[in-house]
C-alpha cells in the first residue's frame, strides 16, 4: 500500500467488481480497513479554520474526528461524530460529499479532497462491529415530544431531543422504521439489516420509542397528539406523491413510479424469492430522470436482470445524482441516453408498454436553477423499444397532515412552511423539517433540519 | 399486537375476522380501508373495513382467498396475530361530512357484489344511526356467498337479494334488481355500488341510464396506502387520481373501468406463480 500511496490522491476504497455486483444486492463499496483509514486520515491537514465543517449540514467536527483516527483512538473519533450526527454509518454512505465537506476541503485545490465520507463510514462501522454505543441519553426532564416519521430527519430530531432528556415517541406509517433509508435507498448502497437497523437501534437506546403502523392525519391527528400530552410535535414526514410526466400512454401496464419499484424491492424485499410481494423486473427498462432515485431504480432493475437505459433531458454535467452513483451505474452497465426526453409511451393491444417515443434535446440558456435549460430538437423523434418505464421525477407534497391540521401553513407548492433556523411552523408547538418542508432533497439536509428543530423545540419548551 | 379475536369461514373462499386494532377503530369512518401484513416477508394487503367497535378497539375485516397472501391469512386462527395492521386509510364516504338534514331527504340505494357486502355495511349502519334510510341490494353468484345478511337487515330499510344461479332471492344480477326497483316506482337520489370492477362498471352504466348519481369504491393494487407509491392510479373523468389519497370512492359515472381492470391484472402472472409455489409447499 505504502509504495503506491500518493498524498495528492484519495486512498482508493475497495469495491465489489462491477460485473460481479451487477448481479447481486450486496453492498458495492467495501469501505476502508484500519491501515487504509489511518493512511487516508494522515492526508488531513487539520486546518485551523476547517472549511469542510462549513460544508457539513450537521457541522460535524471533521478535523476533530480525523485527528482521533490519526491517534488510533477510533472510539474517540466516534464520540466526536456522535456530538453532531446520530446516523454516521448512513451519512458516510449516502451523503453527496463532493458538494459538501469534501467539496470545501483545501486538499481539493491541488489534488483530491480527503475522503471524509469513507472515514466517517469507517468509524461508524468500526464502532458497530465492536459493539460500542456512542452518545447517551440525558437526565429525563419529563417533557413529551412527538415526532412524525422515522426517516433521517425524524431520527435525528428524536436522537438530539433524547440526549437533552426529552421523552420522545416517533410515529411511523410503515411497518418498519427508517423512512427513505429502508424503502428508498437500495441494499447495495445501504445495507438494511446491519447498518440501518443498527443506527435505529442506537436511537432507541437513547430511550426513543418508535410506534410503527400509525398514520398521523388518519390514525390520529396532530391536535389529538397534543391532547394526549405531547408538548411539541416535529413533522418529518418526508416527500410525498410521486410525479408522473402527464404524457400519453402513461397509465399503461409496465409504467411505475420509482417509489413503487424501489419500495417493492427494498422495503418489501421483492428481490428475494421467498418474499410475498411481487415485482416485474422487466427485460428492457427505461428509467426517466437523472437524480439519485433514478440511479437507484436503474441499478436495481439491472440487478434484477434487465437491460437498463437512463433517459435524462439534460446533459452529463447537469445530472443531479451523486457522482459516485453515476460512476457506479456506468461501470455496472447502465446505458445513459442523455439529452433525450420521452414524449409518449406506446402500448400493445393489451395495454402493456412496448416502447417509448423519445425526442432529442439540446441545451439552451440557463434557467432559474442555474442549469442550462433543455430545448426540444424538432424532427428528432425516435422509438426505443422497452417493456418497462420507471418514472423518477421527484415528488409533490403529501396533503395528509396539512389537510388534517388546522392552521398549518403550506406554500403554493404544498410544502409545509417552517423557519429554517428553528423548524417552527405557523402552528403553536408544531415544528417541521426535511422533505415535507423543502420538497425532495437529501438525507443529510433532512438530518440538518431535524437537528435544528431539536434545538428549536428545546428552546421553545424551556422558554414557554 | 394485532390479535385476532374471531375467525369465521363464511364460504369456500371468504373469511371474516375480528382483529384488535385500536389505532384504527378510534378514528375510522365508513368508506375507509386498512392494510394488513402476515409474516416478516409478507405483502401489504389493502382491505375494506366491514365493521368496528370503538370501545373494544376491534375491527372486522372480510377477505377472499385469491392468492398466496390471502391464503396465508386464512390459515390464521383465533388468538393468532397479524404482523401488521395499519389504517384507517383513504377518504371517508362523502356523506359523513354532509348536513344530516339534507341526507335525511335522500333515498340511498346500495348495490353490493360479493365481498363488496363488507364495505357497504358500515356505510348503511352509519346512515341508519343518523336516521337516514337506505335500501340495499346484496348480489352474489350463489346463496353461500351472501354473508352479514342479518346485520344488514337490522340497519337497512329494505334488503333485496339476487343470485346468479337463483339459489337465493331473485335469479339475476344486481343491475336486474336496480331496474326492477326503479320500474316499480322506487326513487333513488344516490346509488353506492361496491364490488368487483366489472360489477361496478355495469351498475354505473345502468344508473347512468336511469339518471341516478353513483359512487363506487376502487380497490386497486397499492403498497403503502398513503400516497407514496403511486401504484393505485385510476383515471376518473380523464384525470389520473391516486385511489389511496383521493379515493377510494369516486364518481361511478366517470371512472375508466376498462383501464382499472387491466391495471388489476398487472402482477397476475407473478401472483399465480407465487400461489402455485405456496400450494405446492403445503402438500
Amino acid at each position: 500500500m505504502d509504495k503506491t500511496f500518493d498524498v495528492w490522491k484519495k486512498v482508493p476504497v475497495r469495491e465489489q467488481k462491477p460485473l460481479v455486483r451487477a448481479h447481486n444486492f450486496d453492498e458495492v463499496c467495501l469501505g476502508y480497513n484500519d491501515e487504509e483509514a489511518a493512511l487516508e486520515a494522515s492526508r488531513c491537514l487539520s486546518c485551523r479554520i476547517p472549511m469542510c465543517v462549513e460544508g457539513c449540514p450537521v457541522s460535524i467536527n471533521i478535523p476533530g474526528f480525523i485527528a482521533k483516527i490519526k491517534e488510533g483512538y477510533i472510539e474517540g473519533a466516534a464520540e466526536v461524530i456522535a456530538q453532531s450526527s446520530a446516523l454516521p454509518a448512513v451519512c458516510g454512505r449516502v451523503c453527496p460529499q463532493e458538494s459538501q465537506c469534501e467539496g470545501k476541503c483545501v486538499r481539493g485545490k491541488r489534488g483530491e479532497a480527503v475522503s471524509i465520507g469513507k472515514l466517517e463510514r469507517y468509524v461508524a462501522d468500526w464502532t458497530r462491529e465492536k459493539g460500542i454505543q456512542a452518545g447517551k441519553a440525558g437526565e429525563p426532564n419529563g417533557h413529551k415530544v412527538a415526532i412524525v416519521g422515522s426517516g433521517p430527519s425524524g431520527l435525528t430530531c428524536a436522537g438530539d431531543l433524547a440526549k437533552l432528556g426529552y421523552d420522545v415517541t416517533i410515529f411511523e406509517a410503515f411497518h418498519q422504521p427508517g423512512g427513505v433509508l429502508v424503502y428508498g435507498i437500495p441494499e447495495f448502497r445501504l445495507p438494511k439489516d446491519t447498518v440501518v437497523k443498527h443506527e435505529i437501534e442506537n436511537v432507541r437506546k437513547l430511550g426513543v420509542k418508535i410506534e410503527t403502523n400509525v398514520i398521523i392525519g388518519r390514525s390520529i391527528t396532530i391536535d389529538e397528539l397534543m391532547e394526549q400530552g405531547f408538548e411539541a410535535v416535529y413533522i418529518g414526514s418526508g416527500a410525498g406523491l410521486p410525479r408522473f410526466m402527464g404524457i400519453p400512454g402513461e397509465t399503461a401496464n409496465g409504467v411505475f413510479s420509482a417509489n413503487e419499484y424501489l419500495t417493492r424491492n427494498n422495503l418489501m424485499k421483492a428481490y428475494l424469492r421467498e418474499a410475498d410481494t411481487p415485482i416485474r423486473p422487466g427485460n428492457k427498462v427505461i428509467v426517466v430522470g437523472g437524480g439519485n432515485v433514478a440511479m437507484d431504480a436503474a441499478r436495481t432493475a439491472l440487478r434484477l436482470g434487465a437491460e437498463v437505459h437512463i433517459v435524462y433531458r439534460r446533459g452529463e454535467e447537469e445530472l443531479p445524482a451523486r457522482k459516485e452513483e453515476v460512476h457506479h451505474a456506468k461501470e455496472e452497465g447502465v446505458i445513459f441516453n442523455l439529452l433525450e426526453n420521452p414524449i409518449e409511451i406506446l402500448a400493445d393491444e393489451k395495454d402493456w408498454v412496448k416502447g417509448v417515443v423519445i425526442r432529442k434535446m439540446a441545451l439552451g440558456e440557463p434557467d432559474e436553477s442555474g442549469r442550462r435549460r433543455p430545448v426540444e430538437v424538432e424532427g428528432s423523434d425516435y422509438v426505443m423499444d422497452c417493456d418497462t418505464v420507471i418514472m423518477a421525477l421527484g415528488t409533490s407534497p403529501n396533503p395528509l397532515i396539512s389537510s388534517t391540521t388546522e392552521g398549518l401553513e403550506i406554500n403554493r407548492r404544498g410544502c409545509i412552511v417552517a423557519k429554517e433556523e428553528t423548524g417552527e411552523t405557523s402552528r403553536f408547538a408544531v415544528f417541521a423539517g426535511g422533505d415535507a418542508v423543502t420538497g425532495a432533497a437529501t438525507v443529510i439536509l433532512a438530518m440538518g433540519a431535524g437537528k435544528k428543530a431539536a434545538a428549536g423545540i428545546d428552546d421553545f419548551l424551556r422558554n414557554r | 399486537m394485532y390479535r385476532i379475536t374471531k375467525v369465521e369461514h363464511l364460504s369456500e373462499k371468504n373469511w371474516l375476522m375480528n382483529v384488535e386494532a385500536p389505532y384504527i377503530t378510534r378514528s375510522c369512518l365508513p368508506g375507509q380501508f386498512l392494510i394488513v401484513r402476515t409474516g416478516e416477508l409478507g405483502e401489504r394487503i389493502p382491505l375494506t373495513i366491514c365493521d368496528y367497535d370503538r370501545e373494544k378497539g376491534i375491527v372486522t375485516i372480510v377477505f377472499q382467498v385469491v392468492g398466496e397472501s390471502t391464503a396465508k391469512m386464512s390459515q390464521l386462527k383465533e388468538g393468532d396475530c397479524f404482523t401488521d395492521v395499519v389504517g384507517p386509510l383513504g377518504q371517508p364516504s362523502e356523506f359523513v361530512k354532509e348536513d344530516i338534514e339534507v341526507l335525511k331527504q335522500r333515498n340511498y340505494l346500495f348495490v353490493c357484489g360479493g365481498v363488496g357486502i363488507a364495505p357497504v355495511y358500515p356505510q348503511v349502519k352509519w346512515l341508519a344511526e343518523h336516521g337516514v334510510k337506505a335500501d340495499v341490494i346484496m348480489a352474489a353468484r350463489s346463496k353461500d356467498l351472501i354473508f352479514y345478511e342479518q346485520q344488514m337487515r337490522s340497519v337497512a330499510a329494505n334488503v333485496y337479494i339476487t343470485t346468479d344461479d337463483g339459489s337465493y332471492g331473485m335469479k339475476g344480477v344486481g343491475t336486474d334488481m336496480v331496474r326492477k326497483l326503479v320500474a316499480e316506482g322506487h326513487h333513488y337520489d344516490v346509488c353506492v355500488a361496491i364490488g368487483p370492477i366489472i360489477m361496478m362498471k355495469f351498475t354505473s352504466l345502468t344508473t347512468k341510464e336511469l339518471g341516478i348519481p353513483t359512487i363506487v369504491s376502487m380497490n386497486p393494487i397499492m403498497i403503502d396506502g398513503t400516497g407514496m407509491c403511486g401504484a393505485c392510479r385510476v383515471v376518473v373523468d380523464g384525470q389520473v387520481k391516486f385511489a389511496c389519497v383521493d379515493g377510494p370512492e369516486f364518481d361511478g359515472h366517470k371512472v375508466d373501468y376498462d383501464l382499472a381492470m387491466k391495471r388489476a391484472a398487472l402482477y397476475r402472472k407473478e401472483e399465480a406463480e407465487k400461489f402455485e409455489r405456496y400450494k405446492a409447499s403445503l402438500q
